[in-house]
Order: C-alpha cells, then sequence, then structure tokens
C-alpha cells in the first residue's frame, strides 16, 4: 500500500547547512566574505584587482576564484599580491558550499581582513547556492544591457549590493539606466547600488569606502 | 542549468526520510517549484533516471507543481502574473510592486511503500 509521507524540505537544505559551517569558520577567523556574482566578462576579475587597489592597505585581501577551467584568473590575483586559490567547478555553472569549504583551509585566514569569492560567470544558477559569505554582490555592465532585471530576476533579488560596472562605456552603448534602475528596484527595493568603471576608476573609492565600513578589520 | 546538483539533493532527501519510516520503495515524489527557480522539469527526471538507480527510489515518478509568479501591487492591491518586459501593474500602471510567489523550491512529500 502507498503511503505519503510529509517531508517540506528546501532542495538546497543540504548546500545551506554547509554554508552555515563556512560561515562558522569565516567568523571565528574574523574574516568577513562577500560572493561576487556576474556574467562572464562583466568585470569580476579586473574589479577585484582594482579594489584591491582602492584599498590602499586597509583591509587585507585573500580571493577564492571559481572557473570551469583554468587559473587564469588566479594567476592574475596573485601577481596583484593576494593569497588566492583556485576552485575548477569542471563543468559546474556555480559554485557551492562544499566547493568553497574545501577552498578555505587553503588562504591565510589568520591573516586576513577580507575573503572575496567569485563565482562562475553565470546569471542564473549562482544565486541559489549560498556559500557561506556575509554578502551576495552583483556586478552588472553597462554593454549586457538595460533588460536583465527583468531577465534575470533570480539573481537580482538574492543580493545585498549591485555594482554597475563600465559606466565610462554609457555614451557609446544604447542604456536606459531608469529602465534597468525601475527592474532592480522592484527585485530588490533599497539595493544599494555602486555605478563604477573598473577601468577609469571612477566611483571605486564609493565602493571601496563601503567594503572598510562592512567589514571589521583586525587590529594588529 | 544546476540540475544535477538539484537532483542530487532531492534524491538524498527522499532516502533519508524514506529510511526514516523504514520504507521499502520510493514510488513518487512531490515537488513544488516557482517560476524564478529556474528548475527544468525533463532535465530533473533526465538526471534522476540516471541517479536513482540501484536506489530504493528508481524508478520513482517526479510530480512538479509548478508555482507561477505572483506579484502584488502595493498601490491598488492587484496581485498579477508579470510579463516577461515588465513587472509592472497592469491595472494602476504603478511600478511599485513586491513578489508574492515564485520562490518555491523543496520536496513537500514522498509516496513510498
Amino acid at each position: 500500500m502507498t503511503q505519503r509521507i510529509p517531508i517540506v524540505e528546501n532542495i538546497l537544505s543540504a548546500n545551506d547547512n554547509m554554508a552555515g559551517v563556512n560561515r562558522e569558520i569565516l567568523d571565528h577567523a574574523g574574516v568577513y566574505a562577500i560572493n561576487i556574482m556576474a556574467s562572464p566578462g562583466a568585470g569580476k576579475t579586473s574589479l577585484i584587482i582594482k579594489t584591491l587597489e582602492a584599498l590602499h592597505g586597509r583591509l587585507k585581501l585573500g580571493v577564492i576564484e571559481g572557473d570551469l577551467a583554468t587559473s587564469i584568473d588566479t594567476d592574475k590575483a596573485i601577481a596583484a599580491g593576494m593569497p588566492a586559490v583556485q576552485i575548477n567547478t569542471g563543468g559546474d555553472c556555480h559554485l557551492d558550499a562544499v566547493m568553497v569549504s574545501q577552498a578555505l583551509p587553503s588562504l591565510p585566514l589568520s591573516d586576513l581582513d577580507l575573503v572575496i569569492v567569485e563565482n562562475v560567470g553565470n546569471l542564473v544558477c549562482p544565486a541559489s547556492f549560498q556559500l557561506g559569505t556575509h554578502l551576495n554582490v552583483l556586478i552588472a555592465s553597462i554593454p549586457e544591457g538595460d533588460d536583465k532585471p527583468y531577465k534575470y530576476p533570480g539573481m537580482y533579488r538574492g543580493v545585498q549590493a549591485l555594482i554597475i560596472n563600465k559606466i565610462d562605456l554609457l555614451p557609446y552603448v544604447p542604456f536606459n539606466m531608469d529602465y534597468f534602475r525601475l527592474g532592480v528596484e522592484i527585485l530588490n527595493p533599497g539595493l544599494i547600488t555602486f555605478p563604477l568603471s573598473a577601468k577609469t576608476g571612477e566611483g571605486m573609492e564609493a565602493w571601496a569606502d563601503w567594503l572598510v565600513a562592512q567589514g571589521h578589520p583586525k587590529d594588529k | 542549468m544546476h540540475e544535477l546538483a538539484v537532483t542530487q539533493s532531492i534524491l538524498d532527501i527522499s532516502l533519508r526520510h524514506a529510511q526514516k519510516v523504514g520504507a521499502k520503495r520510493i514510488v513518487g515524489i512531490n515537488l513544488v517549484v516557482g517560476k524564478f527557480s529556474s528548475i527544468v522539469d525533463d532535465s530533473v527526471q533526465f538526471y534522476w533516471d540516471m541517479i536513482a538507480e540501484g536506489t530504493i527510489a528508481q524508478g520513482a515518478q517526479l510530480h512538479f507543481e509548478r508555482v507561477p509568479a505572483e506579484m502584488k501591487c502595493l498601490e491598488c492591491g492587484h496581485a498579477f502574473e508579470p510579463t516577461d518586459e515588465s513587472f509592472a501593474c497592469p491595472k494602476c500602471l504603478s511600478p511599485k510592486v513586491s513578489i508574492s510567489k515564485g520562490d518555491e523550491m523543496r520536496v513537500e512529500s514522498i509516496d513510498v511503500e
């Protein structure tokens, strides 16, 4: 005889539990962590490297790089002077909490104030997988177009800060900022937003100052 | 898409609960999936047939209850399903709306023998 067993459990509960463990490890080490998500080519890696410069040593920064393959991004981060560890997902379209838990021991957490996790370039899946970071940050970029909040609502809903990168391209690309911001406001009312250009440096200071205010630099 | 990871989680949750009640076989899995959770039913079923093989959940039928997106207008209270191009209220055209349904992504129940 068939019997129905009620469950009512979130499908990704195992990932959420592991994210909780990661958070405890980070908190115990006194490290603030952010998860940066964006489409491929939005400028995640260059923004991270420019963020290091804009911080002027106010925070000690480490990086976890997520990619399908290659260590190109990690090589860039190390060259810029940051401790960095690469996760190759081997085809998975997002980082999950287990991958991050395996990467954390490779970073000198006791020497760091802030860890930036660069997620796999993708506007769909990463939003569903909590990593244990304190903040989710989305980088939108002007050439992607102004309709992305409407097309990828899940991503815009799941973040606590939004960077609008490549604003130096606004004169050359059709992009209706009001239409873009309206979509964002509906999905995520009051979301803090940083329009900037990692290339020219415009707006980088505001972003860096905000990061410093979020984290708790270790007293050395 | 991340259907393999999602399917693995569904299998883990189902097996864990089936074991708790000493079930011999899982014949059905009842899922509630909202429009915003971007899961493709056919892909999950495809992976299911592969990864459930050899477990007591082999051959189980996956039932998807799809929850459409729903938004509520904060000005006039009208509840509506948003279109792809606009989230504004179709009744009073206000852009001030909030999302009330569509985030669901859970295993509601399993049918066991």
